[in-house]
């Protein structure tokens, strides 16, 4: 339990879930070979990353940003330029990482300094702001960041798709570089989760929740809470450099849509609530069942279409279209807001 | 002996209300001072102006003879000024337990640990449950604190200052809106404070026999003056106290 860092999932139905889902996450190489199903796991880890720290943030510092994307993109660039430049090395990939997170956490440190102190409603529309100037100054610097096309660029060779660690098989699947790109994704995600959780669960996690509680009476006992919350934001900025560098490290690519786009943001905010905000074991319910319905809804969707049309039903097949599964996972979405306001895990632990 | 806090001109504006106009005043360990006066006489005001809740328009506030009026809340809550606030002030969602035991981290100086999970720190829990004790509220330490009844919310309120184990204790109407039945347990926690004469007491009260019955000293508060200053015996006596607390006067907006 105190590597869960005495807060456990306190529900045998979250608790299976969660089981299941990494496990699954674990074993997905062997479980599910090609790369498809590689892709939406290795997407699965970054994304419980990603949203894990953005909860950090809303769910337990009730703290509202828009530059999450910001911060996941500074660590894909990071990655990306370190080894464009410096070519496919380790140290390379280090150098990257070692200067996208610090770059992240000044950045934080001065948005939170300057506009924490106010509100947290103008700390939103900074984050806003600075997110969109960012992403105008990431298309325009091309010279650096490839503009609009992006960067591609190759990773170390040990992770290249080509490499084999050793000739023959286990269990049936060759363990290329891929595999291991994946198991590298897999562990660093885990391991920072449980280091997210470890905070949330501190002392300091503890003054968060009271500050989202009560800032007024979270002072009056003697938290400085700006200092608070803007240790929460380079906190959480830092983790989501992180997962922008893994996402990287992942496609071998960095381009405005793959690590700046707007709609990232929004999925993170989707996956954050449909998880259950002030839990971090929403960010892995949340985003196992988001990123699962965006890869294979358009495909049940195709079937179920072809399906209704071959049974001559009238217009079902026009409203399962697979062009229309974005109409249904909003749909979705709202049922969901609606009727489970608490998330996943807040229906599972009994509050829903 | 040297007042453990006092104003100097302490004032404060709203546009053109003068909510507080220049009061200056004392206060001594081992004393317990009432403030009274009708509503909207700048009790609540000058109480925010002092724990730092809101900054004076003009004038000093001194804590152990050092100016404090720069400082903010948290500061001043650091420094040993403890509040309740008239209106609950809780964190809602959280458990009783939860409650009290952040305001002990507090006082513990424990702000930004995070290697390690809270409940390792055994000592602040066991310290939050002996501040439950005290308030008979240990029955109740997992509920979540908006589930309370009004009397328990109050209580939980006194239970946040003792936790902070302050040198300044500021009782906001502690007793407002309490069964009679509950009133004893509050008045029984001040009293034993009192014992200790390294505190300070400060408490706006409305109930004159609580007053009576605790109030080493009374000061009287009208529109925002200090207008009489003494002990108990004579300050009530007065014609503005009894105007005020006999129901002459009209009912202005609540302090």
């Amino acid at each position: 339990m105190m590597i869960l860092s005495g807060d456990g999932p306190r529900s045998k139905a979250l608790s299976a879930l969660l089981i299941v889902i990494v496990l699954v996450l674990a074993l997905a190489p062997f479980l599910f070979p090609g790369a498809k199903p590689a892709n939406v796991a290795a997407n699965i880890c970054i994304s419980v990353l990603l949203v894990a720290s953005y909860d950090l943030l809303l769910g337990y510092a009730g703290i509202v940003s828009f530059a999450h994307v910001m911060f996941f993109g500074i660590g894909a660039y990071g990655v990306a330029i370190a080894l464009y430049g410096l070519g496919a090395s380790w140290g390379a990939l280090a150098l990257g990482v070692l200067a996208a997170i610090p770059v992240s956490v000044v950045l934080a440190l001065a948005i939170g300094l300057f506009s924490l102190r106010v509100q947290t409603i103008f700390f939103a529309m900074m984050t806003l702001a600075v997110a969109y100037a960012f992403n105008v100054l990431a298309s325009q610097l091309s010279w650096l960041t490839g503009g609009e096309d992006g960067r591609s660029f190759q990773v170390p060779e040990i992770l290249r798709p080509g490499f084999k660690l050793f000739e023959g098989d286990v269990f049936g699947v060759a363990i290329s570089g891929r595999v291991l790109s994946y198991y590298l994704v897999f562990v660093v995600c885990a391991l920072l989760f449980l280091v997210l959780l470890r905070i949330v669960n501190s002392p300091f996690g503890r003054v968060l929740q009271a500050i989202r509680e009560n800032p007024f009476r979270a002072e009056a006992l003697g938290y400085r809470i700006v200092f608070h919350r803007t240790l929460a934001t380079c906190l959480s900025a830092a983790g989501a450099t992180a997962a922008g560098a893994l996402s990287a490290l992942w496609l071998h690519y960095t381009g405005p849509d793959t690590a700046l786009s707007f709609s990232i943001q929004i999925d993170v905010l989707v996956i954050v609530v449909i998880g259950g905000m002030g839990s971090m074991y929403g960010a892995i319910a949340g985003a196992a069942v988001f990123v699962l319905a965006q890869n294979y809804l358009q495909a049940l969707m195709g079937k179920l279409s072809s399906a209704a049309a071959d049974a001559g039903l009238p217009l079902l097949p026009g409203l399962f279209h697979p062009d229309r599964w974005l109409l249904w996972l909003g749909l979705m979405f709202i049922l969901a807001v609606y009727f489970v306001p608490t998330g996943i895990v807040g229906r599972l632990r009994g509050r829903g | 002996m040297t007042p453990s806090l006092e104003t100097k001109d302490l004032t404060i504006r709203f546009g053109g209300h003068v909510a507080v106009d220049a009061v200056s005043c004392a206060f001594r360990p081992g004393e317990l001072t009432a403030i009274v006066g009708p509503n909207g006489a700048g009790k609540t005001t000058y109480f925010n102006l002092m724990s730092g809740q809101l900054r004076a328009t003009s004038g000093n506030v001194f804590l152990n003879g050092a100016d404090i009026t720069g400082q903010s809340a948290p500061q001043r809550a650091r420094a040993g000024i403890g509040r309740a606030f008239q209106l609950t002030n809780l964190f809602p969602n959280l458990s009783v337990l939860e409650n009290v035991r952040l305001a002990v981290q507090a006082r513990a100086g424990v702000h930004y640990e995070m290697t390690r999970p809270w409940m390792l720190r055994r000592d602040l829990i066991e310290r939050a449950n002996g501040v439950l004790d005290e308030v008979a509220l240990a029955p109740k330490r997992d509920q979540a604190a908006a589930s309370l009844s009004h009397g328990d919310q109050r209580k939980l309120e006194v239970a946040l200052m003792m936790a902070l184990e302050p040198d300044i204790f500021m009782f906001d109407e502690p007793t407002a809106g309490m069964s009679v039945d509950e009133v004893p347990v509050v008045l029984d926690l001040i009293a034993r404070l009192k014992a200790d004469t390294t505190k300070t007491i400060l408490l706006v009260e409305h109930k004159m026999d609580v007053v009576r019955s605790l109030a080493d000293r009374i000061i009287v508060l009208h529109n925002g003056q200090l207008v009489a200053d003494g002990e108990p015996g004579a300050v009530i006596a007065l014609p503005i106290v009894q105007e005020a607390y006999l129901g002459a006067a009209p009912r202005a907006r609540t302090s």
